[in-house]
């Protein structure tokens, strides 16, 4: 039958049998329907060829960008080997190149931006978790949280522009460092509201799923309500937590407008954490189109890898942990 | 003494609870700062004579941003051309296919696809496009678009059409369906709320995108319609000119954000109030 299907031929093994020894017309009628039948077929295969293409097109495009992205870069992997990444100066007007600066920026910025948003986004969790897990106001607490991952990171940076950086200026001559405004504290300021979301809607339904037999356990006890949270809440939903934020830190990592808007774009290592500096991102979206030499666009393009591979590995052990936790 | 550490204990609870509260509700004063400081700069820009005229050149007040909302539209409406047959048809081969070989190795890539980010989608668009068309066109920014939309729209039908008994499946197939028919007929009717909820969201996510558009579409200070040409979108409107040292410029780029975000946000709220209405009828 196979064969038939393929080749579009009608042969007399496809036809019933009561049918073979009666009228011409009712063979002719039987062999339409029998080709109707096996075009469908064919149709039915071809789009189920069709979808398992759409599906790897989703792999090809994976395996493209990490192949792109390694092509790209081998110029500078060959010319500067791998002490690029570590080495201070990035300098390309006269050749010197170095990713040190825009590693420890990208850091630096990354993690205070985590630091500050860890206990809002879990207070967020817990609030929206266990202790108010329906009404209006937990409900306008959800879509103001929805709200804020939405909004552009552009306008995100405008903002910190027009009203965070004079802040943080002034903020700054109160303390007694140079009142530059732009810089790394300003950028993770930007960046610890914009990753806030991620953390905080995958802590509550992780919470939502703590088993009410161990809460009520708790509380029969004795245990007060923060008891609860704090010996058997926050235990048990610690893996799914710590998922969250590795989550936000991958979107940190390789957040781009809103960082290149207020960090300052200066190529030197930062002083401290109120000093102007740079990221991978925002290094790669202020010099890309200026590369004119082709070592220079490479070594860009290497750090578009390293930041390319760093956020997957982030991304897939945060996922990872997720399916463990909701498969358990 | 038990009962003062029954107080004492009691107390740390409800502190605990208040600090939660404080630390929780935190997080509306800045959507709420930002909100209201973009609606008092923007408000008084937006009117009939900035939607339909392009910029002027420095030194002039006035002028407008039509280009960039023409080219945004475009942009966006040839990226979902590309991406949503794409993503609709790559989501139901997951939820056809939960176990097969090919699946796993489909939802891996589109969980590394959702984290990579935008400016990375730019290099490789770059060169993937720009570079052997010859120059920046619009064209090339709607394809980094659409790939930044695909995993939106993947991972929303799979997780949709997941949850459809097996029993419409069957019945379909049992009445001598062929599989395309129960698909399209069937299948995607009764979960279209749940997909159209994801492309939305999908639309929502990169109308806001500027870092993908950089080496792409590249902007443009005229209106243009040619896909094969630089065009100027709304982000990277206001990305140029917020960092621009021209205060005509800045009025421009304050009412452009209005308008982003305005839109982003409706296109947030509408999906949730679709969804939620559908949800109940089904």
């Amino acid at each position: 039958m196979d064969t038939s299907v393929e080749n579009g031929m009608v042969t007399r093994s496809d036809l019933p049998l009561r049918v073979i020894n009666s009228t011409p017309e009712a063979i002719s009628k039987a062999k339409k329907r029998a080709k109707r039948s096996f075009r469908q077929i064919r149709t039915e295969n071809v789009f189920k060829k069709t979808l398992m293409l759409m599906g790897l097109i989703m792999v090809i495009l994976v395996l493209g960008i990490l192949l792109t992205l390694i092509v790209q870069s081998l110029p500078s992997v060959k010319a500067l080997g791998p002490k690029y990444l570590w080495s201070k100066v990035w300098d390309p007007v006269q050749d010197i190149y170095g990713a040190w600066p825009f590693l420890l920026g990208t850091l630096l910025s990354s993690f205070l931006a985590l630091f500050i948003s860890i206990p809002f986004s879990i207070a967020i969790a817990i609030f929206l978790g266990e202790y108010h897990p329906k009404g209006w106001l937990p409900n306008f607490l959800k879509n103001t949280v929805e709200l804020i991952a939405a909004v552009p990171s552009v306008i995100y940076g405008f903002w910190g522009l027009a009203v965070l950086v004079p802040i943080v200026r002034s903020f700054e001559s109160a303390i007694g460092v140079d009142p530059i405004g732009v810089g790394i504290f300003s950028s993770s300021l930007i960046l610890a509201v914009m990753i806030i979301p991620y953390a905080a809607s995958l802590g509550r339904s992780m919470i939502n799923m703590v088993p009410s037999h161990l809460k009520e356990a708790a509380y029969g006890l004795g245990a007060t309500r923060w008891e609860v949270i704090r010996s058997v809440v926050l235990p048990y939903t610690k893996s799914g937590l710590f998922a969250g934020i590795l989550l936000s830190l991958g979107r940190a990592l390789g957040e781009t407008m809103a960082v290149t808007m207020v960090i300052g774009n200066t190529s030197l290592i930062p002083k401290n954490i109120f000093a102007p500096g740079n990221t991978m991102a925002s290094v790669i979206a202020n010099e890309f189109t200026e590369a004119d030499k082709p070592v220079y666009l490479s070594a860009l393009i290497e750090l578009g890898l390293v930041l390319f591979l760093v956020t997957v590995v982030i991304n897939l052990i945060g996922k990872k942990i997720i399916d463990r936790f909701t498969n358990e | 003494m038990d009962a003062k550490n029954v107080k004492y204990r009691l107390g740390k609870s409800y502190g605990f609870q208040i600090l939660t509260y404080i630390l929780a509700f935190a997080c509306v004063v800045p959507l709420l700062a930002i909100l209201i400081f973009i609606l008092k700069q923007g408000l008084s820009k937006i009117n009939w004579h900035f939607l339909v005229n392009v910029p002027k050149p420095v030194g002039e007040s006035g002028g407008g941003i039509a280009n960039a909302l023409v080219g945004s539209i475009l942009i966006i409406i040839v990226a979902s051309i590309i991406a949503i047959p794409i993503g609709i048809m790559a989501g139901v081969y997951l939820s056809e296919n939960k176990k097969s070989r090919l699946a796993y190795w489909v939802r891996l890539s589109t969980d590394v696809l959702q984290g990579v980010p935008s400016i990375v989608i730019g290099i490789v668009a770059y060169f993937w496009m720009v570079k052997p068309l010859g120059g920046f066109s619009a064209f090339s920014g709607s394809v980094a678009l659409a790939i930044m939309m695909l995993p939106i729209v993947v991972r929303s039908t799979e997780e949709t059409l997941k949850l459809l008994p097996d029993s419409l499946r069957e019945a379909a197939l049992a009445l001598g369906m062929p599989f395309h028919r129960v698909i399209f007929k069937v299948i995607v009717p009764v979960g279209i709320s749940g997909i159209l909820s994801g492309v939305m969201l999908s639309v929502a996510r990169i109308t806001g995108e500027t870092a993908p558009l950089l080496f792409t579409a590249f902007g443009n200070p005229y209106l243009s319609t040619n896909l094969t040409k630089p065009m100027q979108s709304l982000p990277l409107l206001i990305f140029n000119y917020a960092t621009s040292p021209y205060n005509d410029w800045h009025d421009l780029a304050w009412g452009a954000s209005l308008i982003l975000l305005l839109w982003v946000l409706f296109l947030n709220i509408f999906t949730k109030i679709v969804t939620r209405k559908w949800k109940v009828q089904l």
